[in-house]
C-alpha cells in the first residue's frame, strides 16, 4: 500500500516503532568528519525521523548494525563465561537499496556458510528495513551494473520530498498503523536510479589467471593498505578475535571481535611469523577477485553491490570500478603470456 | 621636495632608495583575497608605479615605482581593495589610504578552508583579529597557522597561534590497526602506545595536531568540537637579538587569545620607550626591559582559559646575541659563555 505521510505522522509511525525496535539509520555528526569543520554521515541509533540523514550517502554501511567495528561477545575469569547481552529490541534499519542487497551477501556468510553465526543471527534476527529511495545516483556508484539499483524485499520504503513523506508499505501492521494516523493513501514506488555516473563490466571469461597481469603493480605503491575501502564495505565481513585481559594474570577478560581487513599487514600473518601478501597489490588483486570472482563461484551472485563507498573513502584516490573496468584488459595480458610461454 | 615622512609611512607607503618615489603596501589580513582584486592591484602598479608587484614576507602586497605625487590617486585607487579585504579605515576617509602601518599584516596559512591537516580556519581567525587590533601604529606581528606543522612559521611572531585539535576516542569503533599509533610516532611525538588492544593517549606528550584522527580508518579518533590553539610569544627578526618565540599556553581558546593580544596592545602602549628610534619597537625588547613577570601580569588580565590549558613557565628566551659575539682570531665567546672555534680561518 502507498502512502503520503507528514512530518507528524512519520514521527508518530516512529513512536510506534520504537515500542518494538530500536531504530538505525544514516545521521550526520556535525563536525565528525576526519578534517576539520567536516561532518560524518555513518550508522547509528536515531530517536527521531529529523536525525536521519535522507540525503547524503553514509560513508560507512548499514552492516554496523549488525556488525560493529568492535563487539565484545562474552566475558571470562577462571572457570565461568558470561555473555554479553543481547540487543535488548529488535532493529528497524534504514538503507538505501545498494545496501539491502548487500544484507544477503551478509546472511550469505553468516547464516548460510555453514552453521549460522550466533552473534550475527542474534542482531539479525527480527531486523526490518526501511529502504530510503534514491532519486539521483551518488558519485562513485555502480549499483545499476551489479543490478542492486532496484531492491524491492523491504518492509517499508521512503522518499522523502519537501517534508513529505511518500510511502510503500507491504508490511501490514505498518500499513494499518499509517491509516489510523491519516496517512493519505496513494501509489507509490520507491524512487530509484536507472543510470550511475560510473558503470562496470566484469569480463565473462574473468579467472584468476588475471592475477598474473602487471595492472595490480601500481597498487604496490600506491596503495597505503590503510584498510578503508573494507571497512566501509557493506560486504566485507572478516573479523577477528582479541582476548583481552583485565589482570596481568590472565584469567579475567572479555573476547571481542572487531572488523579485520584484507589490505591491512598482519592479515595474512600466520603462526611461525609468515604473511601471505605482503605486498600492496597482490591484496589488492585478492580483494576484487574476492568481490567479483570467488564468491560468486562459490554463491552463483556478485558479492560487491556496487555502493562505491570504497571509492569515496580512499584516501590515494583508487578506484574499485576503474579497478574492474580494467580486469577485461589484464586476462589478454594474461592470456597472451601464456601463449607466448 | 617636501614631505612628512612620518605621515607617508603611516599612510602604508614607504620612504624608498629613489628621491620622491614611494612604494605602496597592501594588506591582506589571512592571506586571502578575491582574485579581482589582483586585477586592481596590476591595474594600480601599471598605472602609477614601474609595472611589478612584489609579493611580501607577511602576505601583502607592495607596488614599487609609484611617485609622490600620483600617492591621492593610489589611495583613490586601493579603496576598493580596502573594502573587499575588510581592513578598517578609522582614522582616515574613504580614498585616503590605509590609516597606519605599524601593526603588521596578520598572516595565516591556508588553513583548513584547504588543508587537510589543518584544525580551524586561520583566514576566518585572522581577518576577526584583524578588525580587533587595526588600524594601530605599534609594531605587532601577529601569525596565524593551522596545525603544529607550523608552516607559517609563528614562531617569528610577536603572538603565534598554532591550531590545535583533543583527539576524542570511541573504543567502540577501534579496530586496533595501530594506524594511529604510527602516525604520531612517525609524523609526531610518539604520544600513543597500545594498551590492551587499544591506543592509549599520553595528554601530557599530546601536541593536537591530528595525525591520529587523519589516520583512523573507521572514525573511532575524532576532532574535539571546540577548537584548541598553542600560543606561542615574543618571536622575532631584528639587528639585535632575533629570537624563536617561546610556548606560553598549550590548549588555549579563541576568546583567551583575543583578550591576550588586547592586553599585549595595552602593555605595550603603556611601556614602549617614547624615544625608540622611529617610535617603534619589538614589544620583545620592552619585555626584556620590565621582565617577564611584569608583561604576564598585564598579559593574563581578564583571561578565562579553558580547563584544559596549561600555562608554562618561565618562559626563556635565547637566540642570537649579535652584539655579544665578541671575535678573537678563530674563536669568540658564545653567549652562553663557552668558546667556539672557527677552524675554517
Ligand atoms: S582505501 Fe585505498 S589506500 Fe586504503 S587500503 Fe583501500 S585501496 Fe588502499
Ligand atoms: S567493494 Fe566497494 S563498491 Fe563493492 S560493495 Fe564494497 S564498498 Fe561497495
Ligand atoms: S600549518 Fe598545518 S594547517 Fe597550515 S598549511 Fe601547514 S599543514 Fe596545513
Ligand atoms: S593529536 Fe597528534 S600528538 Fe596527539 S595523539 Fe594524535 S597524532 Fe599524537
Ligand atoms: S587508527 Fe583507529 S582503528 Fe586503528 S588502532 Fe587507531 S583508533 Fe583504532
Amino acid at each position: 500500500m502507498g502512502y503520503i505521510a507528514d512530518t507528524s505522522q512519520f514521527e508518530k509511525l516512529f513512536s510506534y516503532w520504537k515500542e518494538e525496535y530500536e531504530i538505525w539509520a544514516p545521521r550526520r555528526f556535525q563536525g565528525g568528519g576526519r578534517f576539520s569543520d567536516t561532518d560524518a554521515v555513518r550508522y547509528a541509533r536515531v530517536d527521531s525521523p529529523s536525525e536521519i540523514e535522507f540525503e547524503e550517502k553514509s560513508a560507512y554501511s548499514w552492516k554496523e548494525t549488525v556488525f560493529p567495528p568492535s563487539e565484545t561477545l562474552f566475558y571470562f575469569s577462571q572457570n565461568h563465561v558470561e555473555e554479553a547481552e543481547a540487543p535488548a529490541k529488535k532493529r528497524l534499519v534504514f538503507l538505501r537499496s545498494c545496501d539491502l542487497a548487500a544484507v544477503r551477501r551478509m546472511d550469505q556468510i553468516y547464516l548460510k556458510n555453514g552453521d549460522p553465526d550466533y552473534y550475527y543471527a542474534r542482531k539479525r534476527d527480527g531486523l526490518a528495513f526501511v529502504l530510503i529511495g534514491c532519486p539521483h545516483t551518488c558519485e562513485n556508484g555502480f549499483c545499476v551494473s551489479m543490478g542492486t539499483n532496484a531492491s524491492d524485499n523491504y518492509d517499508m520504503s521512503v522518499d522523502v520530498t519537501d517534508g513529505a513523506y511518500y510511502i510503500d508499505c507491504p508490511q501490514e501492521d505498518w500499513s494499518r498503523k499509517l491509516e489510523e494516523l491519516g496517512a493519505a493513501p496513494a501509489e507509490h514506488k520507491p524512487s530509484r536510479v536507472t543510470e550511475n555516473k560510473v558503470s562496470v563490466r566484469i569480463p565473462d571469461n574473468l579467472t584468476y589467471e588475471v592475477g598474473k597481469s602487471t595492472m595490480w603493480n601500481q597498487y604496490d605503491k600506491r596503495c597505503i593498505n590503510c584498510g578503508r575501502c573494507n571497512f566501509v564495505c557493506p560486504t566485507c565481513t572478516c573479523f577477528t578475535m582479541q582476548d583481552m585481559y583485565y589482570d596481568a594474570d590472565g584469567k579475567v577478560g572479555e573476547r571481542r571481535r572487531v572488523q579485520a581487513s584484507c589490505m591491512v599487514d598482519g592479515y595474512t600473518d600466520v603462526a611461525g611469523g609468515a604473511s601471505y601478501r605482503k605486498k600492496n597489490g597482490q591484496r589488492m588483486r585478492f580483494k576484487t577477485l574476492h568481490k567479483v570472482l570467488d564468491f560468486r563461484e562459490r554463491f552463483g551472485y556478485q558479492m560487491c553491490v556496487g555502493c562505491g563507498r570504497c571509492d569515496d573513502i580512499c584516501p590515494e584516490y583508487i578506484s574499485f570500478s576503474h579497478i574492474i573496468n580494467h580486469l577485461e584488459e589484464g586476462m589478454k595480458e594474461a592470456q597472451a603470456d601464456d601463449n607466448s610461454k | 621636495m617636501d614631505m612628512n615622512t612620518k605621515e607617508l609611512k603611516k599612510n602604508a607607503f614607504r620612504v624608498t632608495k629613489v628621491r620622491g618615489v614611494t612604494s605602496s603596501r597592501v594588506r591582506v589580513p589571512g592571506g586571502l583575497l578575491k582574485a579581482e582584486y589582483l586585477g586592481k592591484i596590476q591595474k594600480i602598479a601599471e598605472t602609477y608605479g614601474n609595472g611589478t608587484v612584489n609579493l611580501t614576507a607577511r602576505q601583502g602586497f607592495e607596488i614599487p615605482g609609484i611617485p609622490f605625487e600620483k600617492i591621492p590617486e593610489v589611495n583613490q585607487a586601493l579603496q576598493e581593495i580596502i573594502d573587499g579585504t575588510g581592513v578598517n579605515q578609522t582614522g582616515k576617509e574613504r580614498g585616503e589610504g590605509y590609516p597606519a602601518s605599524g601593526t603588521r599584516n596578520v598572516s595565516a596559512c591556508v588553513g583548513n578552508r584547504v588543508c587537510p591537516y589543518a584544525c580551524y580556519d586561520t583566514t576566518a581567525l585572522a581577518q576577526k583579529i584583524e578588525k580587533v587590533i587595526f588600524p594601530n601604529d605599534l609594531h605587532v606581528k601577529v601569525v596565524l597557522t593551522g596545525c603544529p606543522n607550523d608552516c607559517q612559521k609563528v614562531r617569528m611572531g610577536d603572538i603565534g597561534i598554532m591550531g590545535m585539535t583533543e583527539p576524542q576516542f570511541d573504543p567502540d569503533r577501534c579496530v586496533s590497526c595501530g594506524a594511529c599509533i604510527k602516525a604520531c610516532r612517525s609524523k609526531s611525538v610518539d604520544a600513543l602506545t597500545s594498551v590492551r588492544f587499544r591506543p592509549e593517549r599520553d595528554s601530557y606528550k599530546c601536541i593536537g595536531c591530528g595525525e591520529c584522527i587523519n589516520a583512523c580508518p573507521d572514525l573511532a579518533w575524532t576532532r574535539s568540537q571546540k577548537k584548541y590553539f598553542r600560543v606561542t610569544l615574543l618571536g622575532r627578526t631584528g639587528k639585535k637579538n632575533p629570537r624563536m618565540g617561546v610556548d606560553f599556553i598549550k590548549w588555549a581558546d579563541e576568546d583567551s587569545i583575543i583578550q591576550i593580544i588586547k592586553n599585549t596592545y595595552e602593555y605595550t602602549r603603556h611601556y614602549i620607550n617614547p624615544d625608540s628610534p622611529g617610535g617603534k619597537e619589538h614589544i620583545g625588547y620592552i619585555v626584556d626591559r620590565t621582565g617577564t613577570e611584569e608583561f604576564l601580569r598585564w598579559a593574563l588580565k581578564d583571561v578565562h582559559l579553558p580547563d584544559i590549558a596549561e600555562v608554562y613557565t618561565p618562559l626563556n628566551w635565547n637566540g642570537v646575541e649579535y652584539a655579544h659575539n665578541k671575535y678573537f682570531g678563530n674563536q669568540r665567546y658564545h653567549e652562553n659563555g663557552t668558546i667556539v672555534t672557527d677552524f675554517s680561518k
